[in-house]
């Protein structure tokens, strides 16, 4: 909501400069956006007429002119704005001003001619962007007036950014009340008494859909002059509130909008055919808009029709066909209260925005279209002459928004404020808002004015209380009352925890937006069983993540595009998968690596990194949450993941997730020349840990013994680990494979496994004996189960 | 007897010019070994006159003793200069990078969530969680937003074709919490959020935090004094602050937070921070709390703008980008 600071001054004058206007309203709910300061710096700019003219001897671009400001002599000045003409009124910046923009106003020479002032732009006085041309002023502008007088400068345009609760600030009447509640200032009332009837012209209203439209009231104004310009004052009021001028009736509608808050719409009174029928589109109906669109209608939208057709989009804009045009001499105005929910979110369904539909769909003061109706026929015959025809006024009483009385409870307001207001503020605030107060039980009685649709509740008025009295005047308090002690389990290790470990293992922690691409899931096999978006933003963020993976790796190739070429990111973040309950959410933790094993460093191992560095990293993860002895790798297949090198990841017998290097055909369809080994696992399943639980430390000092076992490759450690663990669980403490070794000397499809066997007893201290023994039941058991035999 | 004497003397310059240990150790070996020169001193005692034996023992031990103590001088002197001959060789350059240093980052936005949160669990809220993917009925109508209100468009929506949507905000956590305990309820709900805007201060997702107290005595001035604390403790300076009225369909009253914000150029601006308010009597009342018992306050804030003011983040979209440059700032 934009408009000029005069004009609401015109209204309620507060004893209060515009900053401190600004701060006030901004204080209390009304933010005010942006404020515009016209017309300052206009001292010595007087309106001049070009009296005579002609082209200057030394430039062709140039005119000389001759341009009376008034009194004296007319001034000699040079002037190259293409349209500078003999008649032209316009504005003067005489010697000794200084324009807006600084520039300094001299006697010069120019090619030779001396000039003495300069005829000014809209865009040199800072009045507007136009600086096309000299700014045009009308024939009857007097001479010689200074400016700012002139045009009512300085002024400014106040920009306020409105919440939907508010309509009835986006008109300057409304407005108006709260300045006067804020500052304490009288308020002038708008109104026009009703016109004088000279015409008997009458259209009849008929109301076929009461509940979206209670009320409407029509006029024919007859006789009006169509080559009536609007005043200056008119088209300077609109151009400050951000309207750009058409025509003296559309200009008066748009103006009566502004000042009093009604959206009215204007007919060619020629261009209907009939009485006036408000009522609910048919299925498919066509309607032919001004702004030169067409629309295709359904029953839920509102029109109103002629007796042949519909002539607009109720309360939205008015139609093609019967819009007033510079023949019309005919009028028919409307004046009428749309119900909200008759008018909310169709404007938008249709792509349109207009100045009535956000009014309407916010909610006008119903009690407002007679008022409108009188003050723009009044504003119609004053610029436009015409007869006025009788109002014809269709109303259905019954479906009326009512405001109903609301009872304020003083206890409560100071519950809820946590402050005490005394009941005269309290009064005083709620009469200055137009609102009728009664004292009752404990409080107050409030009926809201009709205007006020934010008004239902007790907290609405508390809150109308407290906005006007000042938000800064409520003390600051911390909060007392009872505490809960809410924790999550100590066994389930907080996603913190899991972050800090994996930072410390060098990853960095991207997030990815939650939607990818298509294409992305496709590639990677994992579209099946994706939630798309009905109203994707574009193509690319389209369909719900099943995986954290794709946009892991494209983080990780935006980094290898900028020359990085160890790449550690990791991500916790939800998936999503259709359900049969409506889709399903999962917390997962997924990692991806390319590059060095480890940083380039002076003293530094060089090698790349490997399955077995990545799953180092899963396994501190799981060792957060003493989970580590339970996790078991299985070979897996998954299409996107290396058939070879991959697993998937089990803790205590459940599916956490998948490991390993991506598959190198993924590789190439991503555009990747290197390996890139990734893990994605249920974050919830992984985080769920056991408590430790302590036994009693042996006394008697371990044995250690190393052997070599030859194995077929087909053997996995998790076969030999299980082997060996079933072997004496009472005395192998330890388990260790420190070398493992497969080629020359061993013969193909051949592995040579070291492991160290770390044995305590917990009663007794072994001997040598025994050690062998252990060890020769080892060999046997790994001989007879896995083929395994000593390397000799 | 003066040959003695010569010899001890020359012996004694000897000593005290050996080089290393070694040489020491053979001069050693020279004078006082099985057969050296002052062994054999001692030895040929024994053939001397008892008269002469006494005087002549005297002066052979005292050459011996003179030489053993000049030999354990100069040991010590030579072991002194050999070890710190080793330190010398041994030392390195300190200020050579450490081995393999290699820590990663958490994300600005989950370090700032982490930060808010720590905060308000330390005020004895709770951490809640709700679905990204929300219906109507928790994201807006539950939360009193009738359906096509005008409030609806300040909420670029995301839908999926069976209705349900991308939440636009955490606040359906409010409505969740509320329904599954009786107050009094403190809660803190942290998560992603979508909207379907994309530009430069805008990404389609991005990071909230919503906050709800409901008890029987908490009002407007325990919520004008909790966000006061937050605000103080997440910046860890004084603000110059102020609530300024405005409008969320959940809240009544409600208020918009602004803080005193120094801009590069060295002015100040009010910059908002936080929206908040007194929760809905009808947001109770749909979740089966009696509005007339208990009163709440809500509020909520933009994690991306905490962190893009905390830490000097420029440009919204950075956070999205996944670039390391950016990242490993936040080490």
């Amino acid at each position: 909501m934009k408009f000029s600071e005069n004009w609401l001054r015109d209204l309620v004058d507060p004893a209060a400069d515009r900053a401190e206007l600004c701060h006030r309203l901004t204080m209390a709910g009304l933010e005010v956006e942006g404020v515009e300061v016209l017309g300052e710096g206009l001292a010595g700019v007087r309106v001049g007429e070009i009296v005579a003219c002609e082209k200057h001897p030394n430039a062709d671009k140039l005119l000389v002119c001759s341009v009376s400001v008034g009194a004296g002599e007319p001034l000699q000045i040079v002037c190259g704005a293409p349209n500078a003409r003999l008649g032209l009124k316009a504005p003067v910046a005489t010697i000794g001003a200084v324009l807006p923009n600084g520039l300094a106003i001299k006697q010069a020479a120019l090619r030779g001619v001396d000039s003495f002032g300069m005829l000014c732009s809209a865009k040199e006085l800072g009045l507007d962007a136009d600086a096309s041309g000299l700014m045009e002023l009308p024939a009857d502008a007097p001479v010689g007036a200074a400016l700012a007088d002139y045009l009512a400068l300085p002024d400014a345009s106040i920009e306020l950014k409105m919440t939907p609760n508010r309509p009835d600030c986006l008109g300057l009447r409304g407005l108006a009340y709260d300045v006067a509640a804020l500052f304490g200032a009288p308020l002038r009332e708008v109104s026009a008494d009703a016109a004088e009837l000279r015409s008997e012209a009458v259209r009849s209203v008929e109301l076929a859909a009461p509940a979206d439209c209670p009320r409407y009231l029509g006029r024919v104004v007859e006789g009006v002059d169509p080559t009536a310009p609007s005043p200056l004052w008119l088209k300077e009021r609109l151009r400050r509130a951000g309207l750009r001028p058409i025509s003296a009736v559309v200009d008066i509608t748009a103006y009566v909008m502004l000042e009093l808050g009604q959206p009215m719409h204007a007919f060619d009174n020629d261009r209907l055919d009939g009485g006036i029928r408000v009522r609910r589109a048919a299925a498919g109906e066509k309607l032919a808009l001004l702004d030169g669109s067409e629309v295709q209608l359904d029953a839920q939208f509102l029109v109103i029709a002629d007796a042949a057709r519909a002539v607009a989009l109720a309360g939205i804009m008015g139609g093609l066909d019967s819009r007033v045009t510079d023949a019309t001499t005919n009028v028919f105005l409307e004046s009428a209260h749309f119900a909200p929910p008759a008018i909310m979110g169709r404007a938008r369904k249709l792509g349109m925005h207009t100045d009535a539909s956000h009014r309407f769909e916010r909610g006008v003061d119903p009690e407002l279209p007679r008022a409108a109706l009188e003050r723009a026929t009044a504003l119609l015959l004053q610029i436009a002459g015409g007869r006025a025809g009788p109002v014809v006024e269709a109303v259905a009483a019954g479906h009326l928004p009512q405001r109903g009385a609301v009872v304020l409870r003083r206890a409560r307001l100071a519950r809820v404020l946590g402050m005490e207001v005394a009941d005269a503020e309290v009064e005083r605030i709620l009469r200055a808002l137009g609102m009728q107060v009664e004292s009752a039980a404990g409080g107050w009685s409030v009926t809201p004015p009709s205007r006020r649709f934010d008004i239902e509740i007790e907290e609405d008025l508390i809150e109308e209380v407290v906005r006007v009295h000042g938000y800064e005047r409520v003390p600051t308090r911390s909060p007392s009352g009872q505490l809960r002690l809410g924790l999550p389990p100590e066994v389930q290790v907080p996603a913190d925890r899991l972050r800090a470990q994996l930072v410390a293992r060098g990853y960095n922690e991207a997030v990815c937006y939650s939607f990818v691409a298509k294409d992305w899931l496709q590639r990677w096999s994992r579209l099946d069983g994706s939630v798309a978006l009905a109203n994707p933003l574009s193509a690319d963020l389209a369909v719900m993540r099943t995986s954290l993976l794709p946009g892991l790796v494209e983080a990780l190739k935006h980094n290898l595009n900028r020359q990085q070429e160890r790449v550690r990111l990791f991500e916790i973040a939800r998936v999503f998968a259709a359900g049969g309950q409506g889709p399903v959410e999962t917390r997962r933790i997924a990692a991806v690596a390319c590059g060095r094993a480890l940083p380039e460093h002076w003293g530094g191992d060089k090698r790349s990194i490997d399955y077995f560095d990545l799953k180092a990293d899963l396994e501190t993860l799981a060792g957060l949450s003493s989970s580590l002895a339970s996790l078991e790798f299985h070979p897996a297949g998954r299409p996107d993941f290396h058939p070879g090198r991959s697993a998937e990841v089990l803790m205590a017998g459940r599916s956490l997730g998948f490991i390993g290097a991506l598959h190198p055909r993924l590789l190439k369809a991503l555009d990747l020349d290197q390996d890139v080994y990734a893990f994605e696992l249920d974050l919830d399943g992984l985080a769920a840990g056991r408590l430790p639980a302590a036994v009693e430390l042996s006394r008697f000092p371990q044995v250690r013994r190393d052997i070599a076992v030859v194995l077929p490759e087909s053997v996995s450690w998790t076969q030999v680990e299980s082997v060996l663990r079933r072997i004496d669980p009472g005395v192998l403490r330890e388990l260790v494979v420190f070398d493992r070794y497969s080629g020359t000397g061993l013969g193909s499809g051949l592995k040579s496994l070291a492991i160290g066997l770390i044995l305590q007893d917990s009663y007794r201290t072994l001997t040598d004996q025994d050690a062998d023994h252990f060890v020769a039941s080892a060999l046997a058991a790994l001989e007879r189960e896995c083929g395994g035999r000593l390397r000799g | 007897m003066d040959e003695l004497q010569t010899q001890v003397d020359e012996s004694l310059a000897r000593i005290a010019e050996a080089a290393s240990i070694d040489q020491l150790e053979s001069l050693r070996v020279g004078l006082l070994g099985k057969s050296g020169l002052v062994t054999e001193q001692l030895k040929a005692l024994g053939k001397l006159a008892p008269e002469q034996r006494k005087l002549a023992g005297e002066r052979v031990n005292r050459a011996k003793e003179s030489l053993q103590e000049a030999i354990n001088t100069r040991r010590g002197v030579l072991e002194e200069a050999a070890f710190a001959e080793r330190l010398a060789n041994e030392r390195i350059d300190v200020s050579l990078p450490g081995r393999v240093a290699d820590l990663g980052s958490v994300h600005p936005v989950s370090r700032t969530l982490a930060r808010i949160t720590d905060i308000f669990q330390r005020l004895g809220y709770q951490v809640a969680e709700g679905p990204e993917i929300e219906d109507d009925h928790h994201n807006f109508e539950a939360l009193n937003f009738p359906p096509h209100h005008p409030a609806r468009a300040m909420h670029d929506t995301f839908y999926f074709p069976d209705g349900r949507l991308l939440r636009t905000h955490t606040s359906p956590v409010q409505i969740r919490a509320m329904s599954g305990q009786v107050p009094p309820i403190r809660v803190i709900a942290p998560g992603k959020v979508y909207r379907s805007d994309s530009d430069q201060t805008h990404t389609p997702m991005f990071h909230q935090v919503e906050g709800l107290l409901v008890d029987e005595t908490s009002s407007f001035a325990d919520l004008k004094g909790t966000l006061a604390e937050f605000v103080r403790a997440f910046f860890e300076r004084d603000f110059e602050m102020r609530f300024r009225p405005s409008y969320f369909p959940f809240t009544e009253p409600s208020a918009e937070v602004d803080i005193r914000w120094d801009q590069e150029d060295g002015s100040e601006r009010w910059l908002e921070v936080l929206g908040c308010g007194m929760v809905h009597p009808n947001v109770l009342r749909n979740c089966g709390i009696d509005p007339e018992r208990y009163t709440g306050f809500a509020f909520g804030l933009g994690v991306e703008r905490f962190a893009m003011l905390r830490y000097g983040v420029k440009d919204l979209r950075q956070f999205f980008e996944n670039d390391l440059r950016f990242l490993r700032q936040f080490a």
